[in-house]
């Protein structure tokens, strides 16, 4: 059973307690759609569970399926350091059909984000190494489309639903 | 059913069709590492997709000189259609006719559906199998394994 090999660690994006019970870890794009269709799914665990559960994202994106995903995941690293990830990762993710230019400027807009060290950060790629280690981390766990969810470090394989995520989730938290 | 071929296993050699009018032979292959991606058939589901994930994953493959191959029951034609829409860079190989016959060989058939099951060989170069690997039905095994086993090579 393929097992997270890049620990959780305060280099994440963390939502939640770093003592909860059980870590949710996604290994997403910010274009493929099955993550758009999995990001209420995420709220809705996260809601159930409260302050047992605590979601950590990663970057994976599938570059030659999805033109804009790397862009996408940058945008929201460029956030992380302003201590925006999350409002910009959800924004992303709730916008995925129109991901471009315009809507990262909208969003960063929003969000109270420079706009222009923003397109500086873009074109000069600064947060593409820690898309891609992320991305090669995700390979060497065994990341094997997206999402893929690991449950306190174990690669969840069931369907992508709230039934059997939920039940992992209980599963490892009774553990 | 027959077993899965395993490490130390000389690899059976087959000549395929890689595009309608040209074929692809194993044995051609000889002086690098080569990996077999058996799978079931084109068209699944893109972000899930085995080949699609592999596509991505080219440039690690490519660090070790391997050379990665998918095969499936799909004709030529199909794959083409395929790796156009999925951008793919590596050969898929029609083991179209007699159908399903080089991964019978392998013993990666699944019979009862008439499909490759998801089974992974790492080759070395002189056509020895050095790795193994049959996922379990509906499960797609990701590319750890493959870069264990092509870590581990000689």
């Amino acid at each position: 059973m393929p097992k997270l090999t890049v620990p959780v660690s305060k280099e994440d994006h963390a939502e939640g307690m770093t003592d909860a019970r059980c870590t949710l870890v996604e290994y997403g794009d910010y274009q493929c759609l099955n993550c758009g269709a999995a990001y209420p799914l995420v709220k809705r665990l996260q809601r159930h569970f409260g302050s047992q559960l605590r979601f950590v994202f990663r970057n994976f994106p599938m570059t030659r399926l999805h033109a804009e995903a790397e862009n996408a995941a940058q945008v929201a690293e460029f956030a992380g350091a302003h201590g925006k990830f999350w409002e910009v990762h959800d924004l992303l993710l709730e916008n995925q059909l129109r991901l471009g230019d315009a809507l990262y400027a909208e969003i960063g807009e929003q969000c109270g984000l420079q706009l222009a060290d923003l397109r500086d950060a873009l074109q000069q790629q600064v947060f593409l190494k820690r898309v891609r280690d992320d991305f090669a981390g995700g390979v060497r766990s065994g990341v094997n489309g997206t999402p893929t969810f690991f449950v306190n470090d174990e690669r969840f394989n069931g369907p992508k639903d709230f039934e059997h995520l939920s039940q992992a989730i209980e599963d490892a938290i009774r553990q | 059913m027959s077993e899965l071929l395993t490490p130390g296993t000389q690899a059976p050699d087959f000549e395929l069709p890689v595009t309608p009018d040209r074929k692809l032979k194993l044995s051609d292959l000889r002086g690098k590492p080569v990996i077999l991606a058996f799978y079931p058939a084109d068209w699944s589901p893109v972000c899930g997709d085995q080949m699609a994930l592999y596509n991505e994953i080219l440039p690690e493959f490519q660090r070790h000189d391997a050379q990665l191959i998918g095969i499936s029951v799909d004709g030529a034609w199909c794959h083409m259609a395929y790796a156009e829409d999925h951008k793919l860079e590596f050969p898929l190989l029609a083991d179209f006719e007699p159908k399903g016959a080089v991964s019978r060989s392998y013993g990666a058939y699944f019979a009862p559906a008439g499909f490759s099951q998801r089974a992974l060989f790492v080759i070395d170069k002189d056509g020895v199998i050095r790795w193994s690997y049959c996922a379990p039905l509906g499960e797609n095994p990701g590319a750890e394994g493959i870069l264990q086993a092509l870590e581990e090579l000689p």
